[in-house]
């Protein structure tokens, strides 16, 4: 009888060792540009939210921030959630997030500067908290950093184990005269990715045949 | 990479040296010409008599197999002809139990009936008319000796009489067939009763023949049985493999069925134990619970075939004591009613979620909702219900197959594995055979590079048996030889 439940007992800890969810789960921390011009493009980002809703699965973790002149706060994160791990519970949290989103996008201002760098540390912050097994952080931006007067970033950042996605990346009039300001922009934020030790790097500009890249396939 | 020049004697003089060396050669394989003929020989008889030894044990373990196999053939069929031979029995008892206690009745209404039919037989038979009072007046008026008016007065007064009486009588006697056609006609349903009563047991005594048949063909069988002979084994062995094939067809089917129920049920699952939990990389845990549920509803089926003595895989089962047995069932029955309803529910949660999630989609798509179908769109849902509730209970017969698969599956395995070693020893034995006229092709090569040596020693063994003179004479003698045989 003592060995039965030794047995039972070495079985259910070898279950439980096994059944950790957090590896199978995905988080997502997207960075939503509202600075200058680009707050216009705040009805993309609403649909790009949205698809990543329909997409992701109970379990998973969500996280949509702005970036405006210094983004490394919490009170830049526009709505999170961790999706519970019953389907019907995880609706309701999509339906109370694509609220939250709706009302985000019809009070958003432009900002004068673009903290990109504090977004990014304020994201994997928040990734490595949750714990998932795939982390991403999606820039919904034209990766054009501007900083502010005093704000310091010009230091090494941590993005272990975390993808990148940059999401329409908009072409601007300069980039347009010289197109090697744009390439070598995308360069530099590639070679600063991957040397925080980001997994992977990707551009998407085309949102209505490419959106499946935005998500690593599980 | 080798210096053949090292080889040489004479490297000025390759041709000789190669010639030296050839000859060196061709005397060292002839000198180490009998031992190496005896390693070779050796070698090849060590195969051969170790494959020899191989095949006889590869046969005798072959042919443990098969009575082994055979032991278990007969056993197990004999149980099941025992059955059938007691369910015949049975069948036949309760044919008798039921028609031989209509017997008696039966025949006091036959003899009742025969009774009847003799009375009226007796009453029909016909009585000869009594002989007229006047034929005595006739003769004393015709012993009258005188004549005149009175006889002849007398003769017409009687046969007006006569007359009179003869049509009375007439019309009596018809009368009295008229009463005999009554009685006759009153016979007839006693007749037709009589004949159906008889009709129903020619066709009872039928019934009992072709039960009666079917015990002596099952008999015919368990005595081939008992004797172990090879005709029944062979038709049990086929019969082993014609129902592994259908109940593995019907296993397949079964499973098709499961799969359809696990699909039913594995996304609400997730609704109970969560949708993210894993066992293992690619395992889901609500994946688990449904095909957990599934088999156990299974093992339900099974118990409950079990305990209604249908299949026979669990010997505790079966010996229990009957109360128990149906408690047992009760038991199996009602778990597996709870687990049907579970599912049924899980059914309609499924189709909730789906409904849920497509709403969802919508909304987030920005696309106006869906209209309402009405009662035309919950048809699916109370398909997938009634599936839900239905396939629990189609599942549980999964049992009966699976027992045939698991008694004919030993049989077939038995079979095949006795084949795939007498295979394996016929094979054993032919490389036994081959290596040992190898040898013999062996030592054939060997004296390839010597035939030179081998042939100046035939020579020589010859002039040594045979004396010059002899040698000379023999050219001279052989053809006398060959007359002689002719």
């Amino acid at each position: 009888m003592k060995k039965l439940s030794l047995c039972v007992l070495f079985l259910t800890m070898l279950l439980s060792a096994c059944g950790d969810s957090r590896v199978h789960s995905q988080a997502v921390y997207m960075l939503v540009d509202t600075s200058g011009t680009y707050a216009q493009e705040v009805g993309k980002a609403a649909k790009i939210i949205n698809y990543l809703l329909a997409t992701l699965n109970p379990g998973d973790s969500l996280a949509v921030a702005k970036v405006e002149t210094r983004s490394f706060t919490e009170k830049d994160i526009v709505a999170k959630v961790t999706f519970d791990k019953r389907p019907s519970q995880a609706t309701l949290q999509k339906r109370a997030f694509k609220s939250k989103i709706e009302e985000f996008t019809k009070v958003a201002k432009g900002t004068a500067y673009t903290d990109i760098t504090g977004g990014l540390l304020q994201g994997a912050e928040y990734l490595n908290e949750t714990k998932a097994g795939t982390k991403t952080i999606v820039i919904f931006s034209d990766m054009q950093e501007e900083l502010g007067k005093g704000t310091i970033r010009d230091f090494p950042i941590r993005l272990d184990g975390i993808r990148i996605v940059a999401l329409n990346v908009t072409k601007l009039k300069t980039d347009n005269a010289d197109p090697r300001i744009y390439l070598d922009r995308l360069a530099r934020w590639e070679e600063k990715a991957r040397k925080a030790g980001a997994t992977d790097w990707v551009v998407v500009n085309d949102l209505e045949y490419n959106m499946e890249s935005i998500l690593s396939p599980r | 990479m080798i210096d053949w020049h090292s080889w040489l004697f004479w490297p000025d003089n390759v041709a000789l040296s190669v010639v030296t060396l050839a000859i060196l050669v061709m005397l060292f394989l002839y000198a180490a010409r009998k031992p190496m003929h005896g390693v070779i020989h050796s070698s090849c008889h060590l195969v051969t008599q170790s494959t020899r030894f191989l095949s006889r044990w590869l046969f005798l373990i072959a042919e443990n197999l098969r009575l082994r196999n055979q032991s278990v053939l007969f056993s197990h069929s004999q149980e099941n002809a025992a059955v059938m031979i007691e369910r015949e029995f049975e069948r036949v008892g309760n044919i008798i139990r039921k028609d031989m206690q209509d017997f008696p009745a039966l025949q006091r209404k036959l003899s009742e009936e025969v009774t009847r039919i003799e009375e009226d037989y007796h009453k029909c038979g016909e009585v000869p008319p009594p002989p007229p009072e006047w034929v005595d007046a006739i003769e004393s008026v015709s012993n009258l000796k005188s004549g005149g008016d009175v006889p002849r007065k007398l003769l017409e007064d009687i046969a007006k009489s006569i007359h009179k009486i003869h049509d009375k009588i007439v019309s009596e006697y018809r009368r009295a067939y008229e009463d005999r056609h009554k009685i006759l006609k009153g016979m007839l349903p006693s007749w037709r009763t009589v004949g159906r009563a008889v009709t129903e047991i020619d066709k009872k005594m039928l019934t009992l023949q072709s039960n009666a048949k079917q015990i002596d063909g099952q008999m015919a069988k368990f005595e081939g049985m008992r004797a172990k002979d090879a005709k029944t084994e062979n038709a049990l062995v086929s019969s082993a493999f014609v129902q592994l094939a259908i109940s593995g067809l019907v296993m397949v089917i079964a499973m098709g069925g499961a799969f359809i129920n696990y699909k039913l049920i594995a996304l609400p699952m997730s609704e109970m134990v969560g949708a993210s939990d894993y066992i293992s990389n690619n395992l889901k845990t609500s994946d688990v619970a449904a095909l957990v549920i599934i088999l156990m509803e299974a093992s339900m089926g099974l118990f409950l075939l079990e305990s209604l003595r249908i299949t026979q895989l669990f010997p505790r089962i079966a010996s229990m004591d009957d109360r128990m047995r149906h408690r047992l069932m009760l038991a199996a029955l009602i778990f597996l009613i709870i687990l049907a309803g579970i599912e049924s529910s899980l059914a309609l949660m499924r189709d909730m979620l789906i409904a849920d999630k497509s709403s969802l989609m919508r909304d987030l798509a920005s696309v106006a909702p869906a209209t309402d179908d009405g009662w035309f769109a919950r048809i699916p849902m109370a398909g997938q219900m009634i599936m839900g509730f239905v396939l629990p209970f189609a599942l549980a017969f999964v049992a009966i197959p699976l027992e045939s698969m698991v008694y004919s599956l030993r049989t077939v395995l038995g079979a095949l594995l006795v084949q795939t070693l007498r295979g394996l020893g016929f094979l054993v034995r032919f490389t036994g055979v081959l290596f040992k006229r190898f040898a013999k092709v062996l030592e054939l090569i060997y004296d390839i590079p010597i035939v030179i040596p081998v042939m100046i020693e035939g020579w020589v063994v010859a002039s040594r048996s045979n004396p010059p003179e002899i040698i000379q004479a023999m050219p001279e003698k052989t053809p006398a030889r060959k007359g002689s045989a002719s």
